[in-house]
């Protein structure tokens, strides 16, 4: 097929699943393995339409196994790669991302959550919190793990996962949900083709005569070594907490403070506007890297409010790691939707209303 | 006194390809593993390819094989052998990609990436090692094992109404249209192993055509996990392997139009 030219930079109007694929074609993705689940099968769709005219390979694999175990080949021969899914294509997942964790391959992972436990549903959910910042699968890593909350995000972080995976040798994670994949909005895309790649000189291109051969490898038999390897990964998951980032909106003044990721915390947003018309003194904490998350930020906010209401589109996960930052120095609250349920703002006023009484 | 009686082209043991480390291998005496691997990467030295490969090991016994194999390599998870291999494949189509797979990890936990991988025809060379049995995780049924065969998890013998029959999987994949080159070869005996040899070399060749995935069965041994000597694991081969897995070609390119055919009384 013939190829099309690199596209300039461009302004328009995408889903949330559409924008991303688009942004991966742009960040230079060589090769993207997937397997189709609501509600991100627009990811592939698109990227099946879109990479045989213009750059890059992209694989329908038989299964999510077989994706993730895809990455970890593509990766370690130096590609850019990428794949996405949804929950319980995320859960099938789990073994490989902890092999890729391990070899210290860069990929960028992206699970564009719905509703569970098991099939659940395929309404928008942030169930995933705990398998994405806690490990998932078996031992010690860590996922540099970016929430987006608009659809711009699901294209800015698609670099800065990129950017991230490849600066720190490791999986990047856009954790996103339902609403954010389907829903559209306007959006800036950046031009193609500036965001170069060099393939590392770790990986397995053929052992060139001179050089010692590259093995990608999870398994370091002996004790010592794996336990050397896990203080490696300690320290390396140490030295991203410098890259941790969050939102602060309205906290200077506030009386309480709504702590929300992703789509949960444009709701809360606007849940804050209705306190404030009320008279209640809300700001909102956004955090917007998971893993590494912002301690900081709620810890020193903690020093002058005292109540915090975390909300989530799940039972609680994220708030055990607010309660951790803020370790007792505030009242820290929860409220959750849960099964693909969404709040709505006016639900998360009367829990306010409830907590200032 | 005469010097050498043995003439220094058959000392088997100093005789070391550099496609090979020269680690020693941490094989159980007489395994067949060690006999592969080395047959795979005098066949890599011959044709020249050395820099230009790229090899996949397995979980299994020969999960180390790239401290023994001199060439680029990675260690996938038990069973994903072939997906990772398709992925390098498609990302360096310019490199020769094989995996390197037992009979747990090929034909039970990785059945399904290894049945798509070859109905996709990739361009690699996949090395299917059929010693019946698990023998890294200490000799328990495998998905090959034979019917009657002891094993720790199969104490009274395989029987074929609880535990299935042995899979035949190299004659369940040449069927698929993906698979270009496949045969079924072994290394009990020295004109076993000059078979093998040749098709490895025939594996990497048609590789540069393009035209699907090279699959090789080798029938090989496992005197630990078998519980017998190295000497009664070869006879056992003869008598008891063989006859469920018959040696030999099963689908090869046709000379003439260079299409894959069924070899005939296989
Ligand atoms: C997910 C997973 N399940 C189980 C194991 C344990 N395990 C390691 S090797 C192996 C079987 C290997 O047998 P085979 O593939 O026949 O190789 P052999 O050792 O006989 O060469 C098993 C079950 C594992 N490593 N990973
Ligand atoms: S256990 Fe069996 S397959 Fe493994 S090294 Fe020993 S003889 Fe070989
Ligand atoms: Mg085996």
């Amino acid at each position: 097929m013939e190829k099309q030219e690199l596209k300039g930079k461009e302004i328009k109007l995408m889903k949330g699943n559409e924008a991303l694929a688009e942004a991966a074609i742009r960040a230079g993705l060589d090769a993207y393995f997937g397997y189709p689940i609501t509600p991100q099968s627009e990811v592939m769709e698109y990227l099946t339409e879109q990479i045989p005219v213009r750059r890059g390979l992209v694989l329908q694999a038989e299964s999510e196994v077989a994706s993730i175990n895809m990455i970890y080949g593509a990766a370690g021969a130096g590609a850019r790669v990428m794949t996405s899914s949804s929950s319980p294509g995320m859960s099938l997942m789990q073994e490989g991302i902890s092999y890729i964790a391990s070899a210290q391959l860069p990929c960028l992972l992206v699970n564009v959550m719905r509703g569970g436990p098991g099939l659940g549903t395929i309404q928008p959910s942030q169930g995933d919190y705990f398998q994405a910042v806690k490990g998932g699968g078996h031992g010690d890593y860590k996922l540099f793990t970016l929430a987006p909350s608009t659809v711009q995000e699901m294209v800015d972080f698609v670099f800065e996962g990129f950017r991230m995976a490849e600066k720190y040798r490791n999986p990047a994670l856009i954790l996103a949900d339902g609403a954010l994949g389907q829903m559209m909005e306007k959006v800036e895309l950046p031009a193609e083709g500036e965001f170069p790649h060099v393939i590392p000189d770790w990986a397995t291109t053929g052992k060139k005569a001179g050089r010692k051969q590259n093995v990608i490898t999870s398994l370091f038999i002996q004790p010592e070594k794996m336990e050397q390897i896990n203080i490696d990964l300690q320290a390396k998951y140490k030295a991203m907490e410098s890259e941790v980032k969050s939102e602060s909106i309205n906290t200077e003044d506030a009386d309480v403070i709504l702590v929300a990721f992703g789509l949960v915390a444009r709701i809360c947003m606007k849940a804050a506007e209705l306190a404030r018309e009320k008279g209640i003194k809300v700001g909102v904490i956004r955090p917007i890297t998971l893993f590494p998350f912002p301690t900081e930020v709620l810890n020193t906010t903690a020093d002058r409010v005292k109540k915090f209401l975390v909300v989530e589109m799940n039972a609680g996960q994220m708030v055990e790691d607010v309660r951790l930052s803020i370790n007792g120095k505030a009242d820290v609250q929860f409220y959750g939707r849960m099964g693909g349920m969404i709040p709505d703002p006016e639900e998360i006023l009367t829990k306010l209303e409830s907590m200032m009484k | 006194m005469e010097q050498f009686l043995i003439n220094p082209d058959c000392m088997v043991y100093d005789n070391h390809p550099v496609t090979l480390t020269g680690e020693p291998y941490h094989y159980c005496p007489g395994c067949g593993h060690g006999v592969i691997h080395k047959v795979l990467m005098e066949v890599v030295r011959d044709l020249g390819i050395q820099e230009e490969v790229i090899g996949v090991a397995p979980v299994g016994c020969s999960v180390f094989a790239y401290h023994y194999m001199n060439v680029d390599m990675q260690e996938a998870a038990h069973g994903r052998a072939s997906a990772v291999a398709t992925a390098i494949k498609r990302v360096r189509p310019q490199n020769y990609v094989f995996s390197y797979q037992g009979d747990g990890d090929l034909a039970a936990i990785g059945t399904a990436e290894t049945i798509h991988t070859v109905n996709r025809g990739e361009n690699i060379l996949m090395v299917f090692v059929n010693n019946a049995i698990y023998g890294m995780t200490g000799g328990q049924m495998a998905p090959t094992s034979l019917l009657g065969m002891k094993t720790s998890t199969s104490p009274y013998g395989r029987d074929a109404a609880s535990m299935g029959n042995p899979i035949k999987i190299t004659e369940l994949l040449a069927q698929l249209p993906g698979a270009y080159y496949v045969a079924r070869h072994a290394v009990h005996t020295p004109n076993a192993v000059r078979k093998l040899s040749k098709a490895f070399k025939n594996a990497f060749e048609y590789q540069k055509l393009n035209r699907g995935t090279c699959f090789i069965e080798v029938v090989s041994n496992c005197p630990s996990g078998w519980k017998m000597s190295p000497v009664q694991s070869i006879d056992w081969i003869e008598k008891n392997m063989l006859p469920m897995f018959p040696l030999g070609d099963i689908k090869v390119p046709d000379p003439k139009t260079g299409n894959p055919v069924m070899v005939k009384n296989n």
